[in-house]
């Protein structure tokens, strides 16, 4: 039972709002999502599965986009989106094993030699 | 870095990058940040919004009324050493802010402060709430903008009450070489802090 509106109808016009994170993951809100930052890198699995067919747009679109790797706020940017939604949308496909985790994200503060890394590497500019 | 058959402009990283940190650029509004972020980054400056309700100000509580804001954050990006990711996410500072993007102050290097010398005000409150709300090793960087009074740094560093230690640059933030100075006196400042030494 077709539970989508019709491509072009006024909900496509949609931008923001509090609510609607909610209808697209069905309510559910994933541990995972605590995980990502905004700097949290992302790289969809390539494997050939397909999305199932009940999946949202944005999750396409966020599959699409994350073909290479992005940052969640780039891909909250890219797919002018919240970045508060994206984050549970890509929860979602984490947990679905759609889309992995690149980078984790430092627990506290970046470590000693991270910090030297990037250091090193801006006087190389 | 191809971005064949994704959302058009999408530049994605180099896939030896596995590693991210951020740096935040802290300023008022209009005193250079995304100038500074522009600079640096080595892709277009993006922005991300977040939805703010709040009651508004002046407003009669007792009927409920609250207004919606968006609130957009400019961000670039820079790879630093092939392997890892430099976010500089641009914030006015507040912990409203921060708030609203979950996660954006924890974890990052520092908070690199921009200031105006016109407005040195501005950057005391900024600097009030680094200070209130993170433990954030923080460099503060004085943009000179054509015509405006050059001051000796010694002078900004006692307006602004830095504690000791605290590194003070300046220059024009449109120029790469600037910035990346700017940067680089921030996560200097931030190996000492993390027990590290760095090279003169």
């Amino acid at each position: 039972m077709p539970t989508d509106p019709p491509l072009g109808t006024p909900t496509d016009t949609y931008r923001d709002h509090p609510v609607r994170s909610y209808v697209l993951t069905g309510g559910r809100a994933h541990p995972t999502r605590n995980t990502l930052r905004p700097e949290t890198l992302l790289c969809a699995v390539d494997d050939g599965r397909e999305l199932p067919v009940a999946a949202g747009r944005h999750e396409r679109a966020l599959l699409e986009t994350c073909r290479g790797t992005l940052s969640l706020a780039e891909l909250a940017a890219y797919l002018r989106l919240p970045t508060s939604l994206v984050a549970v949308l890509a929860s979602d496909l984490v947990d679905a094993g759609y889309l992995a985790i690149r980078s984790h994200a430092a627990r506290d503060t970046p470590g000693l030699d991270l910090l030297e890394e990037v250091l090193d590497g801006l006087h190389r500019f | 870095m191809g971005s064949t058959g994704s959302e058009p402009g999408a530049v994605h990283l180099a896939p030896t990058v596995e590693r991210s940190v951020k740096v935040l650029v802290v300023g008022a509004y209009g005193v250079g940040k995304t100038t500074l972020i522009g600079a640096v980054s080595e892709i277009p400056v993006l922005s991300t919004e977040e939805t703010v309700t709040t009651a508004s100000v002046g407003v009669d509580p007792r009927r409920g009324e609250k207004s919606t804001t968006t609130v957009a954050m400019d961000f670039g990006r820079v790879t630093v050493g092939g392997s890892t990711a430099l976010y500089l996410f641009g914030t006015p500072g507040q912990k409203r802010f921060w708030d609203l993007w979950v996660g954006l102050a924890d974890g990052a290097v520092g908070a690199l402060v921009v200031v105006d010398t016109r407005r040195l005000e501005d950057g005391f409150e900024v600097l009030d709430q680094l200070e209130e709300h993170t433990h954030l090793p923080v460099a503060v960087v004085v943009n000179e903008f054509p015509g405006a009074p050059r001051h000796e740094l010694e002078a900004v560093r006692t307006a602004l009450d830095l504690p000791p230690g605290t590194p003070v640059v300046s220059g024009d933030l449109r120029g790469r070489r600037q910035a990346v100075e700017a940067l680089k006196a921030l996560v200097a400042h931030a190996v000492r802090r993390a027990g590290g030494s760095v090279a003169a």
